[in-house]
């Protein structure tokens, strides 16, 4: 007994610094699988409010990109409203019509960027206050962003396709050819696609979309055009996509709400059993 | 000793707030983003008891992991150069013992202060990076990462010291 105390007396220090160190990497180990329950994220009140500060200073020098971005969008909008109603000939009030639609989207900013470390999180500024849950696509007008993460009242973390933990479908706007789209690390605009069968036609330039087959992203939304692959052995290696989305300035963006997620996944978890 | 845990106290909460707010945004040629905020683990008083000091550095780095999304990288990163701090500046100044009270970084030679500095910020980094990238394979990414971001921390930690401490 005595010579136990002597022991943790002697290497207390030791065994402190051994604790402390175990408790980081478990915190770490959480962190790089996905779904397990995740402590320390920026989706609280203190570093989301610092986060959202800071963001009101730095909007105000990037009114001009932004102010000329949304209006870009909004005559594009305006005009495939245009090309709906001729062909429709809807009334006006229609489109407006919520409970009718498949998904929704709410606006909500980027207060916290990532894009240059190997696993890349950002903070948005709306919550489960505003109708964000976890599991919903994350756009903006150019392409895909990411998936939330983590929720808090105010704000939510956004899992961002730059991470090694994403995982998203897509496919090629041309064929129904459909793949996996990955992040090696190495460049914020050049991200990977995996899981491309042998026999699909794939050339330089090709565009590549969301495939649509998980209830998070919609069918259709832009992702980035193929730059260059490796065809060996009769196997697709190494297909690098030029995004679309510069991930690096990235403000305003759209979450979107899949109405018909539920119907769909309780759809398919029935039929898996 | 109550102005030493004022400043430590204030020290600590400046630097997590820069860190989090200015220099993880930095991204110098795209990628380099330097961990200034480990300054508080080179100035914090040396003391024999190293208890506080290592839940302290705990602490710092726990916080900004908050900032980073980044689980508990930082804290075993911190915790680490916690505990290797003490043994490291014995190696660095050729002493096994020194009047721990008296001490201070801005008593030492520069050039030993800059080795002191360097190793430390080295492993630090060397640590983050494993850990954020987790993978054997990509060896070389983490190395050369380590390698620029540290001697941008090391440039930024040096200039911090020669700006704020009173050297005589």
């Amino acid at each position: 007994m005595q010579q136990l105390l002597y022991f943790l007396k002697r290497f207390r220090y030791f065994l402190l610094f051994l604790l402390l160190e175990i408790v980081a990497l478990i915190l770490t180990v959480n962190q790089h699988s996905y779904h397990q329950s995740k402590v320390v994220n920026s989706a609280n009140q203190i570093t989301g409010g610092l986060f959202n500060k800071v963001n009101t200073i730095n909007e105000f020098f990037l009114l001009k990109d932004e102010n000329q971005t949304l209006a870009d969008e909004n005559i594009r909008l305006k005009n495939q409203l245009e090309q709906i109603k001729q062909f429709q000939n809807l009334p006006s009030d229609s489109v407006t019509n919520i409970a009718s639609q498949a998904v929704a989207y709410f606006g909500a900013k980027i207060i916290n960027n990532n894009f240059s470390k190997r696993n890349n999180v950002l903070t948005i500024n709306a919550g489960s206050n505003n109708g964000i849950e976890q599991d919903m696509g994350v756009i903006n007008s150019k392409g895909i962003i990411g998936v939330t993460q983590r929720t808090s009242g105010n704000f939510s973390t956004v899992l961002s396709i730059l991470n090694s933990n994403s995982k998203i479908n897509v496919r090629l706007k041309k064929s129904d050819t459909q793949g996996t789209l990955t992040w090696n690390g190495l460049d914020y605009n050049i991200c990977q696609i995996e899981d491309i069968p042998r026999q699909a036609l794939l050339e330089v330039g090709d565009t590549i979309i969301t495939g649509g087959k998980s209830a998070i992203f919609p069918e259709g939304i832009p992702v980035g055009v193929v730059k260059d692959f490796q065809f060996e052995h009769n196997i697709y290696k190494e297909i690098n996509i030029t995004l679309f989305n510069d991930m690096s300035a990235i403000g305003h963006v759209q979450v979107i709400k899949n109405f018909r997620k539920k119907e769909q996944e309780l759809l398919e978890q029935q039929a898996n059993n | 000793m109550n102005s030493l845990y004022l400043k430590n106290g204030f020290r600590f909460v400046l630097l997590v707030i820069v860190q989090g707010l200015v220099f993880n945004h930095i991204n110098l040629f795209n990628y380099i983003n330097p961990f200034i905020y480990i300054l508080f683990i080179f100035l914090f008083p040396v003391r024999k008891n190293i208890g506080p000091f290592l839940i302290i550095s705990f602490l710092l780095g726990l916080s900004v992991d908050f900032f980073s999304d980044s689980g508990g990288i930082h804290a075993a990163a911190s915790t680490f150069i916690a505990f290797a701090r003490l043994p490291y500046l014995k190696f660095v100044l050729g002493k096994s013992d020194f009047d721990f009270l008296l001490f201070h970084l801005g008593g030492i030679p520069l050039s030993k202060a800059i080795v002191f500095l360097s190793g430390l910020t080295f492993v630090h980094h060397l640590i983050v990076f494993s850990l954020e990238y987790f993978s054997l394979s990509e060896f070389v990414v983490i190395l050369s990462k380590t390698f620029y971001t540290s001697l941008f921390t090391i440039f930024l930690s040096i200039l911090a010291l020669l700006l704020f401490s009173k050297r005589k």
